[in-house]
Parts: structure tokens; sequence; C-alpha cells
């Protein structure tokens, strides 16, 4: 019940907070909410383009829930995610000449070791060397995303044509369309079936209680003869092994081939939708599926207005920052009358 | 000396916001939010000095927008001692959507090249190029030879020593924050008013992140994090000198060899003590 009353509370926040700010860039609230509106749901179009948005974003989010939960503050999400289509269209090189039935799940696993492996490489700086993940992910991003430039200007760039991208995947090995006019793919639903794996793992399993318990009370894992370490590793494992099969899924998806313009910041808006989504896997699906939806109908709004998609990051940020206000205001308010007893 | 006066002043907005955050965190705050202030204060300070025709106008705007943003990120971390992370992050998101906004809005999307007037004024030199070694004696000077620099390391380490001696720590920390968006604000403006003389959207492009490594490369230490600061603008005037003489080595490799050599220099040194001991960690009074 408090979690649904939460739900109700952040969703009618986002939506006011949307409205004043298209109100203070001087639009007409009404009819710039119904473009958005139309953009995101009024249409086949609309929604394929709001779920293929919204795709990565349940990827990377729940990347970030994980990580979080064990108190390992990921902010690589973006590195992790370019690592994984990096990796992903490399072995695409290998497996091109395979069975697709075969060729496209290997691209797929192959994309989230490789965010994986980067990802517990801060884990593990973090938890041996005692190297905040915080910096360490800030730095692995420059990295990542200069290895990109690196990558398709030579060891995989296209061999004709001296533009700076992957060769492309064939047809057959891209993820399933089911409709000639629109973008939607298959990775939605594998999006979707990844995030009931990732509640059951978090809260039905032993491993996902310790790693829960790991980030909030260390010490207490300490005293329950768990590392805390080890089960911090693996967090951030599986949060970059999320963020690298958001890369994979978008490259097998949607675009086909990567290139210098393949970052496109969904690892670093995970953030937002992992902790407006209350870092919940269910509740970060939620946020994703809004923030995709908020993106495609802007992308509409900005087709006849001045101002289009950057707002999604500044009413995220102020969400968040609604968000977590009003949280602290009613402990603040509990603790009181707790007190006055 | 050409060249010298080129990577200082190709380091000097990395420079400037590690300091400011070297104040940050030795007073145990983390800025996750500086990317968004430099952003921010980059933004106003040209389009003030744009439109006012008068780049101090613009210099005192920017630093001033810094400041604002850097008293609402105060009032959540340090008087409700909320996750700094998580408030960083919010003050980035909202920065670049608010910056990139009103840009495209003004100037369209394709986006536009501004000729804001310079704040040169001894021919090729300014004066927060002509401050920016000053600052750094004063505020090591101020951190290490002052009863207020004692205090204020001390609130970073063991806030309820620093309280028990008769300071605030929230107040100190109040102070720290200022001082670090005041330093951010000078990072953004001399970025865009400074270099530039224009915007261009996300115009600080991480540096705001890099100048937070600086300060762990730097190991809290004013002056080694301007060392440390100087070889990033030196490595990137490098990567120039180096496409332009075609050695066969890829040009990415020296843009990412500052953050490899940032990320080294902490596998190396490990689990330092030299780290404020309750960085990130939010001061509450006990009663």
């Amino acid at each position: 019940m408090k979690g649904a009353l939460r739900t109700l509370i952040v969703f009618a926040g986002l939506i006011l907070i949307l409205a004043i700010t298209l109100a203070l860039f001087g639009l007409d609230v009404g009819a710039a909410l119904s473009t958005i509106w139309n953009g995101a749901v009024g249409s086949k179009a609309g929604i394929a383009r709001s779920l293929v948005r919204a795709t990565p974003l349940i990827f990377t989010g729940l990347g970030m829930v994980v990580a979080w939960r064990a108190g390992m503050y990921n902010i690589g999400g973006e590195g992790q995610y370019v690592m994984g289509g990096l990796a992903s269209a490399t072995l695409a090189l290998v497996v091109r000449s395979w069975a697709p039935a075969i060729a496209t799940p290997a691209l797929l696993v192959g994309g989230a070791l490789g965010g994986a492996l980067f990802a517990a490489f801060a884990g593990w700086l973090h938890v041996k060397r005692g190297v905040q993940v915080v910096i360490s992910t800030i730095l692995l991003n420059f990295v990542a995303i200069e290895f990109l430039k690196f990558c398709v200007r030579g060891p995989l760039q296209k061999s004709s044509g001296g533009i700076f991208q992957t060769e492309a995947l064939p047809n057959t090995l891209m993820l399933q369309r089911f409709d000639r006019q629109t973008d939607f793919h298959s990775g939605f639903f594998l999006a979707l079936i990844v995030v009931v794996i990732v509640a059951i793992y978090l809260y039905r399993t032993k491993s996902g209680f310790q790693m829960r318990f790991s980030g909030a009370n260390p010490d207490a894992a300490r005293a329950s003869r768990f590392e805390p370490g080890k089960k911090q590793i693996l967090a951030m494992a599986i949060s970059g092994g999320l963020c690298g099969l958001a890369g994979a899924v978008d490259y097998t998806g949607l675009i086909g081939f990567v290139g210098d313009g393949f970052s496109q910041d969904w690892g670093f808006l995970a953030i937002p939708v992992a902790l407006l989504g209350n870092l919940n896997p269910v509740g970060a699906a939620g946020a994703a599926v809004y923030f995709g939806g908020l993106f495609a109908g802007c992308e509409v709004l900005q087709r006849s207005e001045p101002i289009g998609d950057t707002i999604v990051p500044l009413i995220q940020g102020v969400a968040v920052l609604g968000v977590v206000g009003m949280q602290r205001w009613l402990e603040n308010r509990t603790n009181q009358s707790k007190g006055a007893d | 000396m050409e060249i010298l006066l080129n990577i200082l002043r190709f380091s000097a907005p990395v420079s400037l916001a590690a300091m400011g955050e070297t104040v940050g965190q030795k007073s145990g705050l983390i800025n996750i939010g500086l990317e968004g202030m430099m952003l921010t204060a980059a933004y106003v300070s040209v389009e003030v000095a744009t439109r006012s025709g008068n780049a101090w106008l613009g210099l005192l705007s920017g630093v001033l927008a810094a400041v604002v943003m850097g008293l609402v990120q105060a009032l959540f971390t340090i008087k409700w001692a909320i996750d700094q992370v998580v408030i960083g992050t919010a003050i980035n998101l909202a920065a670049i959507g608010l910056t990139s906004t009103l840009f495209e809005a003004n100037y369209g999307g394709a986006g536009k090249l501004l000729d804001a007037p310079s704040l040169l004024i001894a021919g090729k030199y300014d004066v927060i190029l002509i401050l920016l070694i000053p600052f750094f004696l004063a505020v090591t000077w101020a951190l290490f030879r002052t009863n207020w620099g004692l205090a204020l390391r001390a609130t970073g380490e063991y806030p309820d020593a620093a309280e028990a001696a008769g300071f605030s720590a929230q107040g100190l920390r109040y102070q720290a924050q200022l001082i670090g968006a005041i330093f951010a604000g000078l990072a953004g403006v001399y970025l865009s008013l400074g270099i530039a003389s224009s915007f261009a959207i996300n115009m600080t492009a991480g540096r705001g992140f890099v100048a937070i490594a600086m300060v762990t490369f730097g190991r809290w230490k004013p002056l080694w994090v301007l060392g440390a600061s100087l070889l990033v603008g030196f490595a990137e005037s490098l990567q120039y000198l180096l496409q332009s003489t075609s050695s066969g080595l890829p040009p990415q490799l020296f843009k990412a060899i500052p953050y490899l050599l940032a990320l080294a220099v902490l596998i190396v040194v490990g689990r330092g003590t030299v780290a404020p001991a309750s960085l990130a960690v939010p001061y509450r009074r006990s009663k």
C-alpha cells in the first residue's frame, strides 16, 4: 500500500514537473502535453518509438539498481554500455557465419560479458585497492569512449566507405522485428524477462539477500560471517553485465553497427531511472518506460516547437531532488512525532 | 613559453574546479554536481556577456549561477544530510537539461557560434589565468596554515572533534561548499567566455568529473592537484601536437592517458590514509 502510494505521488509529481517546465519555456501547456502524449502513445509508431527508447533504459536502470543496492555507486553505466556494444560487435566478426539461432544469443552474451568484466574491474579496485567506485567508474567512462573511437577508426572499422563505424550486422542476425514500419524489436521482451529475473534474484535468493545486506550494512554483513567485498564485486559484474547487455541489444536490435555516436547516455540516464524507481527492479522498469515515452513524445514536440527532448534530463534531475527531499521530510516528520511521545 | 601558456590555458578550467573540489573534499563533501555547476556557469556567463556586451558582467553572473546551484545542493546534502552522490547526479542532469534546452530555444537546434566579449586585459593574458597560481597558494595557506583550515580538515576526518572544539561542522561545510561553487563557476566561465568566447551544448564534456579525479590523483594536496591538472592539460596539448606531426600513434591513446594515469596512481597508492575519513558521509549533530 505504501509502495503504491509512493508510485502514485512520484507519477503525479513527474507530470506536474513536466507541465511546469513546459510553462516556464513559454509553451501552451495543454497543447504541448497533448502533443507529447500523442507522440508517445497516440499511434502504433509512437508506442513503438516509446518502447524502443525504454528498452536500453530498462537494462541500464536494472544495472544501477543492483549496484546501488550493494552500496556500489556505479556511475560507469555509459562506459559499460559502450564496452558491451564493442564486445558484441567484435564477436560478430567470428559468429557471422554461424546459424542465427546460436549466433544472436552469443552476441548478447558476449555484450553482457564485456560490460561485466569492465565493471567488475572497478569493483575489484574498490574492494582490493580501496579505489572508490564513484571515481574509478568516472575514469573508466572516459577510457571506454576513447577506446570506442579508436576501434571504429582502426581494428573494427568497416572496410569500405571510410566512415567511422563497424561492418553492418547481417539482417539474419538482428533481433526479431514484428512490423515493417517501426523499429520495435524483441529486445523489449527480453528486457521484461530480465526485470523478473533480477527481482527474483534480489528478493528471493540467498545471494541476492546478502548483496542487499552488504549495501545496507557492511559491518553487520561481516559479523554474519560473509565477506561483503565478494558480493560487491559480484554486484558490479551483474550491473556492468546488464549495461553491456543494453549495448548489445541496441546493436543487434536497433542500430546494426557500432559507430562514433554509439554512446547515447543511456548508462548515465539510468541513474535517475533507478532512483525514481526506488532502487526496485519493477519500479525502475516503470520509470524507464515513462522516460522512454517522454523521449519519444518530446521528439515529436520538437518538430513544432523550439524545445525538445533536452528537457528530459532536466525533469529527471528536478524529480530526483523532489523525491529524495520528500522522503527526508516524511522521515523527519515521523521522527518528530516519535520524539513527542 | 607560448606552449607553456597554452598548457596553462588548457588546464585552467580543470585546475580551478579541482582546487574548489579539494577544499570541499577536505571538509567531507564530494561534489558530483561539479560538472553541472561548471556547465551552468559557462552558459550563463556567455549569455549575459553577449547580451550586455560586458565580459565582467558575464563573469560575475556565471559565478553567481554556480553559487546558487551550490547553495541548492548544500540545502539537500548538508542541511538535510541526503546522499551526496544522488544529489550531485540530479544537479548534473538538471544542468545539462536546462542549458541545452535554453541554448537550443535561443539559438536553434544546430547551435551557433557566438562572439562574446573577451576577458583579456593585458595582451594575451586574462585575469583568471593571472590569478590561477596565487589562488592555489592562497588555498594551500588557508587549508594548512590557519585555524579555520585545521577545523575544516577536522570536519572532513572526524566532524565530532571539530564540534567539540567549538566549531560548527555544518557551518564549515557550508563555507567549503561556497568556495567550491565559486571555483566551479570560475572554471565554467573560463571554459566558455575565457577560451571559446562562445557556448556549445555539453561543452564541459566531462571536465568536472576529471577535476574530481584530479583531487584524488593529487592526494588532496592543492599544489599536487595543480600539478595533476597541468599534466592533463599537457596530455591534451600533446594530442594536438602529435596529430599534426602524424606519429602513427592513435590520438585517442593520448586522450585516454590522463585517465589511465590517474587510475594507475590510485591503484598503486591503494587504500591511502590521506583520503578524508568522512568523505561523502553526511553529518548530523547528535543531540
